[in-house]
């Protein structure tokens, strides 16, 4: 039997399998709470969490299935094929690659118009992926870069990241609804009950400061849960490539680039960030503590030092 | 991948498939007898090397394997080039009538790499085929897949795609064909075709 090189980080999957576990958590315990508010105060709210989580579920499904097109039409992409020029020919042949090597699917390919140096790979699972890349980046790295955040990309649809981060957000989803139901209902219902007003005003109060902090909480999860995600896809794209050095290179050259870009372009990429190879938000010095806990990717040091274990493993005789 | 690699973000790398390569010399037959495609006798394997210095080693290894192998029996010593995307190609020359050999050199290079650990690494394998109008053919194997794909390029970095079905139809069963036709991906320039 063949040896392999290819083991595991063991760190890394502890980690974000606590992450999702307290995720479950929090979930089962806020749909607890919710009912216990309702039994304490005689109302009706499991009706009021039972609706939030049918019409939480309904907007997952939906941005699951249209998760290619949302991220396509707001980063205005174009599908391109080989034959569309040379840009496309290369991006084309470097994805062949890549799906060769890892035995996937070939995905979609699509090209941005931006001058920010990015790309992103969206889509439900494997058949329906695309990847797309920015035309700032095609021009900026070097063949082997190149390959290697595709790599990255191509890892996430492996990954089935799409689906993980939908999912996992179902819980924020469910969350901002709730607080939004309470006090659409207080505003509007609270006239009406003129019997038991005051443990209604009571009863809405409690399930949206429960939605609140649950919110807060689910939402700093999930961005930690993002942040183990890109660095699992960093350590894949690199093993599958063998080359931690190009993906580092490229990583440097492109968060250098983004620093520079207008403040008019990042706001518009913003809604996109999680799906982008780096984020378009630059990480002010003043804020950077927040900013890193908030933020849907790890920092840069973070992620060379990851890669730099990759490259020692791949080295090893 | 099974579901819970996934969900935990580990990527198992895929290990290549190397025992249908020898289905390859039954198939030139079969190809020279049904379209005049005859083996020019050169073949190549096509991997992304590793950084670091003890992928460099076996790399080297298998060089000096295939080229004291191939100099005991006067053949011509192994080519090494890096094409545009960094990838390197080792290519072996054969006498054209000694297919056989071609596929034990080119085995060789696969158990090295296996043998190192770095078997993942390996993307496809070459050979190539010329007829009397000197047309282009390469039957390509996919070592991940275990399958074979023709690709015949034109020039100007285009593909005789009526060929490529043509050498399909007429190998037939004698290979395994990859069904999914976006797997069949152009190596326009590959040192040896």
């Amino acid at each position: 039997m063949a040896r392999t090189r290819y083991a595991p980080d063991r760190g890394l999957t502890a980690r974000m399998t606590v992450t999702m576990f307290l995720l479950g958590l929090v979930f089962v315990a806020f749909i607890a709470l919710i009912i216990g508010i309702g039994a304490a105060t005689h109302g009706s709210t499991d009706i009021i969490a039972f609706f939030c989580v049918i019409l939480g579920g309904g907007m997952l499904i939906g941005s699951l299935f249209y998760s290619d097109k949302i991220a396509l039409a707001s980063a205005k992409a174009q599908l391109v094929e080989p034959t569309d020029g040379p840009e496309a020919a290369r991006l084309h042949a470097v994805v062949d690659r890549i799906c060769a090597l890892a035995d996937m699917p070939k995905p979609r390919v699509a090209i941005a118009p931006a001058d920010m140096p990015n790309a992103f790979a969206t889509g439900r699972n494997k058949d329906n992926a695309v990847v797309c890349a920015t035309t700032g980046l095609l021009r900026r790295l070097e063949n082997d870069e190149l390959e290697g955040v595709l790599a990255h990309e191509m890892s996430h649809v492996a990954h089935k990241d799409v689906q993980v981060m939908t999912i996992a957000s179902f819980l924020a989803i469910v969350a901002g609804l709730m607080v939004r139901m309470a006090f659409y209902s207080e505003l509007f219902g609270g006239g009406r009950r003129n019997n038991n007003n005051q443990n209604a005003a009571l009863m809405m109060f409690a399930i949206m400061a429960v939605s609140v902090v649950v919110y807060a909480v689910s939402f700093l999860l999930i961005r930690l849960l993002s942040r183990y995600r890109e660095l699992a896809a960093d350590r894949s794209g690199a093993l599958l490539t063998g080359q931690p050095s190009a993906l580092k290179s490229a990583l440097v050259k492109v968060s250098g680039d983004m620093a520079r870009i207008p403040t008019r372009d990042l706001r518009a990429a913003e809604p996109l960030n999680a799906f982008y190879f780096a984020p378009a938000m630059a990480l002010n010095s003043a804020g950077a503590s927040l900013s890193k806990l908030f933020s849907t990717h790890p920092s840069l040091e973070r992620r060379l030092e990851e890669l730099d274990k990759v490259q020692r493993q791949l080295s090893q005789r | 991948m099974g579901f819970l690699d996934s969900l935990l973000g580990r990527t198992k790398p895929v290990q290549p498939k190397l025992d249908d390569l020898f289905a390859l010399p039954n198939a030139a037959i079969t190809l020279e007898a049904g379209a005049g495609f005859k083996p020019t006798g050169s073949g190549s394997v096509c991997f992304r090397p590793v950084e670091g210095r003890s992928f460099t080693d076996v790399e080297n290894d298998v060089r000096d394997l295939l080229n004291s192998s191939s100099s005991a029996e006067g053949g011509l010593p192994v080519e090494v080039s890096k094409d545009d995307y960094g990838f390197t190609w080792l290519v072996s020359s054969r006498m054209s009538d000694d297919l056989g050999s071609l596929v034990t050199d080119l085995h060789a290079v696969n158990s090295s790499l296996v043998d190192n650990g770095f078997g993942p690494q390996l993307l496809c394998t070459m050979v190539a085929f010329r007829d009397d109008q000197e047309r282009r053919l390469a039957l390509v194997y996919l070592y991940k897949r275990g399958t074979f794909y023709p690709f015949a390029p034109l020039t100007g970095e285009r593909r005789d795609n009526a060929l490529e079905l043509q050498a399909k139809g007429t190998i037939g069963d004698d290979l395994k064909f990859e069904p999914d036709l976006a797997r069949w991906f152009p190596i326009w320039g590959a040192p040896g075709l």
